[in-house]
């Protein structure tokens, strides 16, 4: 049986279906300190990651189906390596990467019946804190410019509001560590998250080569024990 | 199910073909090679100790009996646990280095850990078997693989034919047309308990012998101050010497042999 929907409607249909998806996780913060950025996620497997590394100086955060951004990271990581290649190691950038993903996912929710339901943030640590780039990517392919901080996925208002009243520039790792925590516990009001339950890696900018590097929990609890 | 590939080679094989080496220069094939001096290279030593490995390579590119460099860079960070150094046609043999690094960075990344040095070894064989086409025509480049293995705590070395054949060698090893010399060398300086920096010097002193009598192989320029590249890989990872400490090896072997030309001795019984 034929029967008309107007295009108004599917989008909007596919973008509650996609905003859904991503309500239904948990949270991801990215924040710059004051040796680079910071990437924390709620998030208890040591194996499934929500945050990755790209190329030499970009990194990869990701909430939403799993199956889905992990498809996006590894086409990133062929993005990066092939142009890394072709060209040179700092012909990859964040911006090029960005645009890539916007183009996918972009046609992606435009063109299939099922969008996408991701949101993803690409960020590149530049040679300060001025030259740093984080970009926040939606299922629909729109892309946001962003400074300082970025929180997504579920109870994403409350953690966003959170680490707005705690975020300043230039904070240490360990404050910034404990920023990026407290916001996540804002999720749920008597959720408490121990160093197991992150997963946190940063672009660090005193490294050589690539300045990704995961920490590990023992890492965590001691960055978090720290005074402020 | 088609997951796709973690290795960079074989999804570059299928999405740009051209990129790779072996095919890139692959409309050269067939023609009869014509005069061209395609800059050739060196002398590479790659000596263990315990905990480690050194590499060492000379600075010298030569185009027939024209030196067409003096500060070629041949010792290359695979990652950071290896590294890699390339002899014989420089254009073929740094982009196959190139690719390589890429490859095991790849890897890594694709699937969350990474490569045994084993699986690294293994893949540089591919690496070189896929330029053999190439290798027929005069071009042959083969690289010598050293590294730390994780696994067991110790440094390896690698060589390898033009043919992609792959060979663990033990305690010491050198590749490149001043290779022989090297190897004499390397024969009568290496022992069981060299630490990091006499093994440094173990090096310098076989490139010293190799630039002796190999004319393809450059000496230490002091005038210039152009020393060898030299790289240690240990558990700590990957380092290369910094100049002033390469100087310092360089000066030593050179001021030895003012008195005795022949380098240090090793006791006749």
């Amino acid at each position: 049986m034929p029967f008309y929907v107007s295009p108004e409607q599917i989008m909007k249909d596919k973008a509650d279906y996609a905003r859904k998806g991503i309500a239904r996780g948990r949270s991801v913060v990215v924040l710059q300190y004051d040796g680079g950025i910071l990437f924390v996620a709620d998030n208890p497997s040591r194996a499934l990651h929500k945050i990755s590394e790209i190329y030499d100086r970009i990194a990869y955060a990701a909430v939403g189906k799993y199956n889905e951004f992990e498809t996006l990271r590894l086409a990133g990581v062929r993005y990066a390596d092939v142009n890394g290649y072709q060209y040179d190691r700092g012909d990859v950038t964040a911006r090029g990467l960005a645009n890539a993903y916007a183009q996918t996912l972009g046609t992606i929710f435009t063109d299939s019946s099922k969008p996408y339901e991701v949101e993803l943030v690409v960020a590149e640590a530049g040679e300060d804190a001025d030259s740093d780039q984080i970009y926040r990517l939606t299922f629909d392919g729109s892309v946001r410019d962003e400074h300082g901080y970025v929180a997504m996925g579920g109870q994403v208002e409350a953690v966003e509001q959170a680490l707005k009243d705690r975020f300043e520039e230039g904070l240490s790792l360990s404050a910034a560590l404990r920023a990026a925590v407290q916001s996540l516990e804002a999720q749920e009001a008597d959720r408490r998250l121990e160093a197991k339950a992150l997963e946190v890696a940063v672009l660090d900018r005193s490294r050589e080569h690539r300045l990704f590097r995961r920490l590990p929990a023992p890492r965590i609890e001691e960055l978090l024990a720290e005074e402020s | 199910m088609n997951p796709g590939t973690s290795s960079f080679t074989e999804f570059l094989g299928s999405y740009a073909p051209d990129l790779l080496p072996g095919r890139r220069m692959s409309n050269l094939a067939g023609g009869t090679p014509g005069n061209v001096e395609i800059p050739h290279a060196t002398t590479i030593v790659a000596v263990t100790f315990p905990g480690g490995v050194v590499m060492a390579g000379d600075r010298r590119a030569t185009a027939g009996n024209m030196i067409a460099q003096r500060d070629v860079e041949k010792v290359f960070r695979a990652d950071e646990f290896s590294a890699v150094a390339i002899a014989g046609t420089a254009g073929i043999g740094m982009e196959i280095v190139r690719l390589f690094q890429v490859e095991i960075e790849h890897y890594e990344k694709m699937e969350g850990r990474t490569l045994s040095l084993e699986g690294k070894a293994n893949r540089l064989a591919t690496m070189i078997r896929g330029n053999l086409g190439m290798a027929m025509q005069g071009l042959v480049a083969v690289p010598l693989f050293a590294g730390y293995d994780t696994d067991r705590g110790v440094g390896r070395i690698f060589s390898y034919d033009p043919a992609g054949g792959r060979y663990e060698e033990q305690d010491f090893h050198s590749i490149g047309s001043g290779s022989v010399f090297a190897r004499g060398a390397l024969k009568k300086l290496w022992r069981p308990d060299l630490d990091a920096s006499d093994a440094a010097l173990v090096c310098v002193q076989a490139l010293y012998d190799a630039a002796d009598d190999d004319s393809a192989t450059g000496g230490p320029d002091l005038i210039r101050r152009i020393y060898p590249v030299v790289a240690t890989v240990t558990g700590d990872g990957y380092r290369r010497l910094a100049e002033e400490e390469i100087a310092d090896l360089a000066q030593t072997v050179v001021d030895g042999r003012h008195d005795s030309p022949g380098g240090p001795t090793a006791p006749l019984r």
